[in-house]
């Protein structure tokens, strides 16, 4: 019987699998010849980058020898890059002449790098990374030195500069979207990755969109230029942005294609007799461009060419990235959703993070960074949608802890004798702990402390006495008496903010993932406060996360309650004058505002306009020379002021003057609530500063400042901070004191409720008494409003979050019936 | 009943939309808020809270939700409805993103009323 011929156009990974098989289950059935472009056996492509790294060499990394080939009678034509397919004759023919024919045809041709359409593309130094050249262009590339600017932060794109990094390259990643490997990484892990990068001296820029690559005026590479119009010096460029399934051939051939080369489940093309497989395939409208589906496509049409009816049906694919040092992995998917729900673990100083998303009490997506062991584990739950509910409490701790003693420590707690030691160093029994709580009535550690002893010294056994109180009081018990921030941290206020400082935490995710939050990506408590948190403690690193900001923080206007906007300009110390007052009236008649109103602040609010509008009403009172008056900041809003000794018959000295220098000197600043101050001219006190969070009172001495007062939700009138005798140093105290407030206050809580926590003596201590700390917090106000003194309304005027103001598309009315 | 008929209209493209933000799109007299999550899942809501007709595009997106930055209901992107103890449903359009194409299915529109 003479053989049949089966004939593969392309060697890469996904044949070299099929033909395992096809000759473990018969050795004999074909006589194959193979055709590759590649000038190659077939090697692991996925094992390039330890390649490009150094760590192995093209030998280590061939799958099939020549020998193999040989062995199995196989007729392998390198660097023979087939063009043309006759599906009549049914033959192939290669560019350099061979044909041959067949009775059964593969085409697996993988895919081929995306070049971006850039201006200088196909300059010299401009490389991909898919194969074997590729890598050698890059080693060569290497040896000369300088920087390799990588276009796309994706996971090829990550190998490659890992790999160009340890040849001895300066390395610039530049990714388009806002954190790395998003199509495989949530946010919080994409970040993580990104710090792990920058840490091994590699530049990442994400967000960063390229123009065009400059040529050094011999065809060569010199720079990229981005569309912002940064230059980056650049000898090499490698994009790595993606990749295109490379079905020209079989397009050319009359098969039907898509973006792949359109296959059923047996795995057929639309011509019975040919059969795609790899990456050059599309199946159930997807390309694949990891191996795992590659192989188990590569089984299928194994046993179809041997008259199977075997079925590929698609597959969920899991990804690692393959940087030594970098654990990385991920599956399924992990987008939001009401009917998910996500499990978190986050171990700050292993530097792991771990995420499960289950549906219906299943895993569909799994992302672990740091330690990656379970990863396996949990894609198998995944693609056998095992139902996980009894093991959710411990899932997340992976596979070692299913099973076995339940986990729960307060169930061992509570099977302990009364006899049994609890606190080593005072000698008490659970007894002794367990009496006391009910007979005292105890319901926190302090209390347990003073009356028992018990984990008063070494505090050792202190978790052990908390579940004690557990068992005993059961609910009653609330463990923390710490209130947390939100249900997405067990930390409060305070603890976050110690911590934000002491490991120099400088982004929101960085928060979350150091202080081991519990959710993804937090709530609209606690984003808002650590926005303000990580503003107020690095005011010249920290950029600011305008999504976590209230929506008047974040378009600079106060919503009304039908969606239109209110825009307070700044009246410097109440003060006005003619053509301000016109400018205001020519805004309030060119965009029809329907109400003009004082407030209570000393200043006019113009409420009822349209968002759309707001840029332009804020140009128009930019020009007549008004600033946002911040009236719906968590930060300084008025200083009210009276006429003083300007005009007042009994005004000890110019308060209109001093409150004009102080809204001056600390407009701008973000506080944890907002804070409002006044200057009255004497004693009458008609500006109304003793209700104030600071308040001056001018006296025939000096000038008296208060502080800590209210007139809202509750009336609270001020207390005395101290007396000073000059304009100078009324300034100085005052941002003393509003420092240490922003440095300590909690997200929302007001001066007063602040002064009332610290205590009144401590803080006149810092400030009146403490000149080199009262200078301290002087200086770091200073400093903070270098970065905070930009008036919001000019930078929106001149273009910033100009899509908010826009809507996204005005579609036809007619469908609004 | 108009379960099978599709009204699918391409409104912008993703990158329109900032990220855990929203846009808005004008439908006649009806606004509809687009959200992009930080995972990057797109949804649309009728732009109405159920509780007093706040814009939720205006408000906080976090946890495949929004705050409504009037009373601070927490609405569901998803579904539209309200979370917790309060109740009430906006209306929810299902989104389509193609190639970074954003695209929302307005037949649903017609099922308001
Ligand atoms: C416009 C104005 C009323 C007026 O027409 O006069 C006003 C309007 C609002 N006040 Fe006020 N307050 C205004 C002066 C005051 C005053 C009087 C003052 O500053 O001397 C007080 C009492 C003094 C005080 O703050 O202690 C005041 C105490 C409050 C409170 C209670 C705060 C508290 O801690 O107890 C709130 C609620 C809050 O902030 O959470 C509030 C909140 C609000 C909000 C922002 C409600 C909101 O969250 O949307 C209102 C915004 C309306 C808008 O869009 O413009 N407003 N509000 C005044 C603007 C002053 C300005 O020029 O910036
Ligand atoms: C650097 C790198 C790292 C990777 N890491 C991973 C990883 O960690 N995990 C993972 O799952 N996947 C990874 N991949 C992807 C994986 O390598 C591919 O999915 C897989 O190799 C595709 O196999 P294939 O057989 O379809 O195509 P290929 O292996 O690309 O083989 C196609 C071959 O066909 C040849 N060819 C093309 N056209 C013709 C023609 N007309 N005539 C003759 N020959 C032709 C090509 O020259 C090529 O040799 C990585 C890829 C790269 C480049
Ligand atoms: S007193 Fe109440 S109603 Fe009046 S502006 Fe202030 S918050 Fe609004
Ligand atoms: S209108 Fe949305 S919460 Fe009140």
């Amino acid at each position: 019987m003479t053989k049949k011929k089966l004939v593969i156009v392309g060697n890469g990974m996904a044949p070299g699998r099929m033909l395992e098989h096809l000759f473990d289950k018969d050795k004999d059935a074909y006589d194959v010849t193979i055709f590759n472009a590649e000038p190659r056996v077939n090697y692991n492509r996925l094992m390039l980058s330890p390649v490009l790294s150094g760590e192995k060499t093209y030998e280590d990394i061939i799958t099939h020898g020549d020998t193999w080939y040989a062995e199995n009678g196989i007729r392998l034509h390198k660097s023979s890059r087939i063009s043309e397919i006759d599906r009549t004759g049914k033959t192939v023919t290669s560019e350099n002449g061979v044909t041959a024919s067949y009775d059964k045809l593969v085409i697996a041709t993988g895919s081929s790098p995306f070049i971006i359409p850039l201006p200088g593309k196909d300059l010299e130094g401009v490389l991909t990374y898919r194969d074997l050249d590729d890598v050698d262009r890059m080693l060569a590339a290497a040896r000369g030195g300088g920087r390799a600017v990588v276009i796309g932060g994706g996971l090829l794109g990550l190998e490659a500069a890992a790999g160009l990094k340890q040849q001895g390259m300066d390395v610039t990643v530049l990714h388009l979207m806002p954190t790395l490997m998003e199509r495989q990484l949530d946010p919080a892990a994409g970040f993580l990755l990104e710090e792990e990068f920058k840490s091994r001296g590699i530049d990442v820029l994400t967000r960063a969109n390229s123009h065009e690559i400059v040529d050094d005026g011999t065809g060569k590479v010199k720079a990229i230029r981005l569309d912002d119009g940064t230059e980056i010096e650049a000898s090499i460029v490698v994009m790595a942005v993606g990749i295109r399934p490379s079905a020209d051939l079989a397009r050319s051939a009359g098969l039907e294609t898509n973006r792949g080369i359109l296959v059923g489940d047996d795995m057929r093309t639309s011509d019975k007799d040919i059969f795609a497989l790899g990456e050059c395939v599309e199946h159930r409208g997807l390309c694949y461009g990891l191996v795992a589906p590659l192989y188990e496509m590569a089984e299928v049409i194994a046993d179809n060419l041997l008259e199977g009816a075997s079925e590929y049906t698609g597959s969920v694919t899991a990804t690692k990235l393959k940087v030594t040092g970098v654990d990385l992995y991920s599956a399924g998917d992990f987008a939001e959703g009401e009917d998910r729900e996500e499990i978190v673990l986050r171990d700050a100083a292993a530097g792991v993070y771990k995420r499960l998303v289950l549906k219906d009490n299943t895993i569909i997506g799994a992302v672990l960074y740091g330690e990656t062991a379970d990863g396996p584990w949990f894609f198998d739950l995944l693609k056998k949608e095992t139902d996980v509910s009894e093991m959710r409490e411990t899932l997340i701790f992976g596979q070692a802890y299913q099973g076995g003693a339940p986990l729960d420590p307060t169930v061992a707690v509570a099977a302990l004798p009364d006899d049994a030691e609890i606190c080593g160093c005072n000698g008490i029994c659970k007894g002794k702990i367990v009496t006391a709580i009910k007979d005292k009535g105890l319901s926190d550690l302090d209390g347990v402390r003073a009356h028992t002893k018990a984990s008063a010294s070494c505090g050792t056994c202190t978790g052990l006495v908390e579940q004690l109180m557990q068992v005993t009081l059961g609910d009653a018990y609330n463990p923390a008496a710490v209130t947390p921030m939100c249900g997405c941290t067990h930390l409060g206020h305070d603890d976050v903010r110690r911590l934000i400082v002491s490991k120099e935490l400088k982004s929101i995710p960085s928060v979350m993932q150091e202080l081991e939050w519990t959710t993804s990506g937090g709530c609209a408590k606690c984003r808002p406060a650590l926005n303000y948190y990580l503003v107020s403690d690095w005011p010249d690193e920290y950029a600011d996360d305008y999504q976590s900001r209230f929506i008047n923080e974040r378009v600079h206007a106060n919503i009304q309650k039908d969606g239109t906007y209110s825009v307070v300009p700044r009246m410097w110390g109440g003060m006005t004058s003619s053509d301000e007052l016109r400018a205001i009236a020519d805004v309030v008649d060119k965009f029809d505002i329907p109400a003009v109103k004082c407030t209570g602040g000393q200043r006019i609010d113009m409420l009822g306009v349209k968002k759309e509008d707001l840029p332009a009403v804020w140009e128009d009172l930019g020009k007549a020379g008004f600033v946002s008056g911040q009236a719906y900041a968590k930060g300084l809003r008025t200083v009210k002021t009276c006429v003083g000794s300007d005009w007042c018959r009994f005004g000890t000295q110019d308060s209109t003057g001093l409150g004009i220098k102080l809204e001056k000197f600390m407009w701008g600043s973000w506080t944890p609530a907002k804070l409002k101050l006044a200057v009255s001219g004497c004693p009458r006190n008609c500006s109304e500063a003793t209700c104030k969070d600071i308040g001056i009172i001018c006296v025939e001495s000096g000038y008296e400042i208060h502080y800590a007062g209210a007139a809202g939700l509750e009336i609270q009138g001020t207390v005395v901070l101290g007396l000073v005798s000059s304009e100078e140093e009324v300034i100085e105290y005052v941002s003393a004191l509003t420092q240490m407030y922003r440095e300590q206050g909690r997200y929302l809580e007001r001066i007063y409720k602040w002064a009332k926590r610290i205590g009144h003596d401590e803080i006149r201590s810092q400030i009146m008494d403490d000149a080199d700390k009262r200078k301290a917090y002087f200086e770091r106000f200073v400093f903070s409003q270098k970065f905070a003194q930009v008036d919001p309304w000019s930078e929106r005027v001149s273009g910033k979050d100009k899509h908010e103001f826009n809507p996204m598309a005005v579609l036809q009315a007619e469908a609004a019936e | 009943m108009t379960a099978d008929i599709h009204n699918w209209v391409q409104i912008g493209s993703l990158e329109d939309i900032p990220q855990e933000g929203a846009r808005c799109v004008k439908n006649g007299d009806m606004t509809i808020a687009v959200f992009r999550t930080a995972s990057d899942d797109v949804y649309a809501l009728e732009d109405k809270c159920p509780h007093r007709n706040g814009p939720l595009s205006q408000g906080i997106v976090h946890d495949g939700c929004v705050t409504c930055p009037l009373h601070n209901w927490v609405i569901s992107l998803e579904t539209g409805t309200a979370q917790g103890a309060d109740e009430g449903q906006t209306l929810a359009f299902p989104v389509r993103l193609e190639d970074g194409r954003v695209l929302i299915d307005l037949s649903y529109s017609h099922q308001a009323v």
